[in-house]
Order: structure tokens, then sequence, then C-alpha cells
């Protein structure tokens, strides 16, 4: 590690690496603050693919010839990088699947389906984006289990005393975001794992607002299930990661039949391959799991703990520099807070308001975030959210706050 | 034509002084209209006598292009027939999804603002709310909402 830190890169000039962000949008600068739902990739992801498609791709796990043993060596090598990024005691606890929604999917059929029973208990919270709460549901359906919900407070924090009283001996499972992507607020992971575990119910953990910001060590979280997207940290769309305890895996049924998760077929019996590829059938995307691993070199390169410094103080920053302008409500004002930031403007509805922000170039998601009960939660139809990355500056702020005033001043 | 100048030229004019805006006591057609995704809510209520729509009003919360164009619905509608109403329906949903030939426009008059709509495909499900309403109105179907709307462009709308 300490060899590596003199080569590391500065995080002020990172934006540079994002081809993307050098372009014209209604002939003003892009301004993007949109990575919560999706960030840019660095040229070199970009290059990484690109070598890939031109000069490596074979189909992996099959081929006795170079090229598919090299790309065999690639994809595990991703899985290796991922593993280490997230502190994994080995490499065969990550999962490679298309993304946190599939992730979560695999654990409510292939855990969920397989453990648990009617009158059971499902603890999630208010917060969850829907893809942590409509696979659970649809679980709750088929078996009978029951699904709890944690309250959140005003400033959009989890009310950690009605958790503690929702956890009983029936919890079998307690399934939260690390960062809410609409209210930015970083839940207490470790306290909430501890607790769980104290009852003997396992924890799953939404790391899709949380892996491309922080550092994450899920053997100091001790949650047995934590799941994220690539496309949200540097790395191409159509690849996520499930980690998992190992014995857990050992113990969970195959998600999906097909080729490659098995180690033997006959019509007598089949028996399945060892994890990982047990939850992997099928061809995986691989050049995207390359790609992953090689964003995670990205961000490994300028270090997580630089990358969520500087979010933090640019988090700050706009806080500030929102708080200035007049009407403007901020939902999710949590002092634990990551750079997710959403607001309403009094009179503009969001929608109008991100129409009218990319006239300026300025890209904001607006709608209800894929997280209804928390629009329900604070009797709002739809926020605007800012969401910022490594390479988002003061001056993305400075422009999001102009732009913001000249909207304003358009309705008035 | 950027979204500045739609807004500018029509829509926040309706939306400030919205016409037709309210709710006609004990109508012989109405309809609630609901866009779940934005939280747009309205309301269409109408007098028609003869096949003709003697009154029709306007209510709801919503964004500025969902009012502006149920606003402008109302004017282009009142005092026109049933038959003349569904045409304009049919007319201005070819409008925003860009099916309208340049010459049928000019016919819409100030509703042809809303052509540039068609740039910004995830917003004409909000231009196409009272417009369905209406339709629903005049069947009375009572409620309709733009999910399962097969309208608009493909996966417009859809939000993660």
């Amino acid at each position: 590690m300490s060899q590596k830190q003199s080569f590391k890169k500065d995080i002020e000039s990172a934006r540079r690496d994002f081809p993307v962000l050098s372009q014209l949008i209604n002939g003003c600068p892009l301004t993007y603050l949109d990575s919560g739902a999706s960030a840019q990739m660095p040229q070199s992801v970009v290059e990484r693919l690109n070598n890939y498609h031109a000069k490596e791709h074979a189909n992996i796990h099959r081929g006795v010839y170079q090229l598919s043993e090299r790309a065999t060596q690639e994809y595990e090598d991703a899985r290796k990088k991922i593993s280490e990024f997230l502190n994994a005691r080995k490499a065969e606890e990550i999962i490679f699947t298309r993304g946190t929604t599939n992730a979560i999917n695999l654990v409510a059929n292939s855990f969920g389906r397989e453990f648990f029973k009617a009158g059971d208990e499902i603890i999630i919270s208010y917060m969850e984006h829907h893809s942590n709460i409509v696979p659970w549901q649809m679980l709750c359906e088929q078996l009978g289990t029951k699904l709890k919900v944690v309250p959140i407070s005003d400033v959009g924090e989890l009310d950690m005393s009605v958790f503690g009283e929702l956890l009983n001996e029936r919890t079998k499972l307690v399934a939260i975001t690390h960062v809410s992507n609409v209210l930015g607020t970083v839940n207490p992971v470790n306290e909430i794992t501890a607790m769980a575990h104290d009852c003997g119910a396992k924890v799953l953990i939404d790391g899709a607002q949380s892996a491309p910001h922080m550092p994450v060590d899920v053997q100091d979280i001790d949650c047995d299930f934590y799941v994220f997207s690539g496309h949200k940290m540097c790395g191409p769309t159509g690849i996520g990661v499930l980690y998992a305890k190992m014995d857990l895996l050992n113990r969970m049924r195959p998600y999906e039949g097909g080729g490659d998760m098995i180690l033997s077929v006959s019509f007598d019996k089949t028996l399945y391959a060892e994890v990982p590829a047990k939850f992997e059938a099928g061809t995986p995307p691989i050049a995207a799991a390359i790609g992953l691993g090689s964003a995670v070199d990205y961000l490994n390169n300028i270090g997580m703990s630089v990358i969520h410094e500087y979010e933090q103080s640019l988090t700050k920053y706009a806080m500030d520099s929102l708080r200035e302008v007049s009407d403007l409500k901020f939902f999710g004002t949590s002092p634990t807070k990551s750079g997710v930031i959403s607001f309403n403007v009094k009179g503009i509805h969001a929608h109008d308001m991100g129409t009218l922000l990319n006239d300026y170039g300025v890209a904001v998601r607006t709608g209800h975030h894929c997280a209804q009960p928390v629009m329900e939660r604070y009797k709002v139809p739809a926020t605007t959210r800012a969401s910022l990355y490594l390479y988002n500056t003061r001056d993305d702020i400075d422009v999001l706050v102009e732009s913001i005033r000249k909207v304003q001043k358009l309705f008035n | 034509m950027s979204s500045k100048q739609i807004y500018q030229e029509v829509i926040l004019d309706h939306c400030k002084k919205p016409r037709n805006w309210g709710k006609i006591d004990n109508p012989t057609h109405k309809a609630e209209g609901i866009n779940p995704l934005c939280g747009d809510h309205i309301w269409v209520t109408m007098n028609v006598r003869d096949d003709t729509v003697d009154d029709i009003q306007y209510e709801g919360e919503s964004c500025a292009i969902c009012m502006a164009s149920g606003s402008m619905m109302t004017t282009k509608i009142k005092g026109g027939s049933l038959v003349a109403a569904s045409k304009l329906i049919d007319d201005f949903r070819a409008l925003t999804t860009g099916a309208l030939e340049n010459t049928e426009e000019k016919t819409l008059g100030s509703l042809s603002i809303f052509s540039g709509i068609r740039d910004l495909p995830s917003r004409v499900k909000c231009a196409m709310l009272p417009w369905h309403t209406l339709t629903a109105a005049i069947n009375s179907q009572g409620e309709v909402s733009t999910e399962g709307d097969h309208d608009p462009v493909p996966g417009s709308g859809t939000d993660k």
C-alpha cells in the first residue's frame, strides 16, 4: 500500500480523466450531478473495455485455447480486485451479478426462499430503494413471511430505538441501505449488524450508494451480504456484485440453472458447481466484469479515503451554497450525510426544475428516485436530486446554484 | 427551441393565470387524472348539451407543463362539439409525439408550442395528462392514470 502511495493520483485533476464531461449541452459545459443514478467512466476504463473487445474476447471457463484462458484470467482477476476492495476473506465470496437489483433478488430467492418460512420476519427501512423493498414483498407473498419497516426521522435518520423494538427471534433478515439514495444519510451499519446478529438474524447491506464513495470493509461491518452496482462506481452497466459469507453461499441454492453452474449433468441427477460458479449460470458479462476491475484500479489509485474526504468537503460546500437559495427546502439533513442532496424550490415542480436546469447544461435527477415511501414520508410527489462524485468541483456547485436562481427568476 | 423559451412563451403565462380553473358543480361529464410518476393529480369537469361542450373546467396539482396544457385545452374545447374535441385530442397526441405533419400543426394554433415537448420525451406524459383525462371525461371513465400508457416514447418517465 505504502509503496503505491507515491504514484497516487491527485483528485483535483481527476475531472480530466472523464471524456464525457468535456462536452457542451445546450451550449453550456455539462455539469453532471447525477452520479447517484449512474457515474461516468474514466478514459482508462473506456480503454480497458475497448481493448478487451478489440483484442481479448473469448468465452471463459471453457476453452483450452490461449484467448479463452486469458479472458478467464482477467475475469477472475477482476473478482480478486473486488474482494480486496471490500476486504472480503476470499475472492470466491464475490459473486458477479447484473447489478444491485439482481444481487438482492438472488439473495431473496437463494437464501430467503430456502431458509425462511411463514411467520418469519424481514426488517427493512423507510428509506430503501424499491430494489430493496419489492424482492422482499414478493418473497413475503410466496412464503407468508412478514415485512417490518423501520421509520425515519425528519432529518432523515433511521429510528434506531424502533429498530431495536422490531428485532426479535422471528427476525430472519435485516436488509438496510448503507447510504440513502434520496436523503444521503449514512446509516450505522456496524451497529445495525451487531444488533441483528444478537437476535440471530442475518444482515444484507445495500451498498449501491456507499461502495463508490467510501472505504468499505465487509469484515469490519460483519454483514452477511453486501451488494452494489458497477455503473455507479466508474464501471460499465450490466455488472454488479454480491458479497456473501462463504458458509452462507455454500448453504444457499443456485439462483439460476444453466451452463457454468454445474459439476455434472445427467437426467438422474445434476451436481452443482462450487461457489462462486454455482451462482453464475450462463456466459456472464465478461467485459463488464473486467471493466469493473479496471474501475476499482482507478478508484484505488486515488484512494477511497481521499475520495470520501473530498466528497464530504464538497457536500458541505454544496449544502452551504444551496442554503442561501430562497425558498429551497432540503430532504435529508443528517450530520452523517454523503453527497446525495435532495431539495425542492417552492412553487416549482421538480420536473420543471430538472427540465429547465438542462437548458444550462446541468444534469440532475428529478422524480421519486425509486423510493416512493420516502416521498410519502415527506409528503412530496418528487424532489430534485444533485448527487456528487469525485470528478465534481465547486464550480459545478456554483453553476447549479446560479442556474436554480435563473429558473426561480423565470417563474417569478 | 430551448425549454426556457417554451416555458417563457406560453407555459408560464397559463400557469400564473390558468383559464377555466375550477370544478363545475354537478357536471354532466367528469374525470380525474393521475400521473403517479410526478404526483400530478387533476380534475376535468364538463357540461355537455346536445353534443356541445357548454362549459369545461380544469383544476389540479401538477407541474407547469401539465397545468398549461390543461389550461390551454379548456380554451380550445369550450363551446365546440364533442366530435371536434375528440379530433383535437388525437391531433394533440400526434403533435407531442412527432406524428403530426407540419401543415396540420398550424391548425392547432397556440397549442403548437407543445411540439417542443418532442425534444423532452420524458415530459410528454405531463402534457398529455389533461387530454387523457378529457378523453376519460367524454367517455366518463372516471379516473385515468398515465401508468401503462402506451403512447409516449417507450421507456419515457421510467424512474430509477
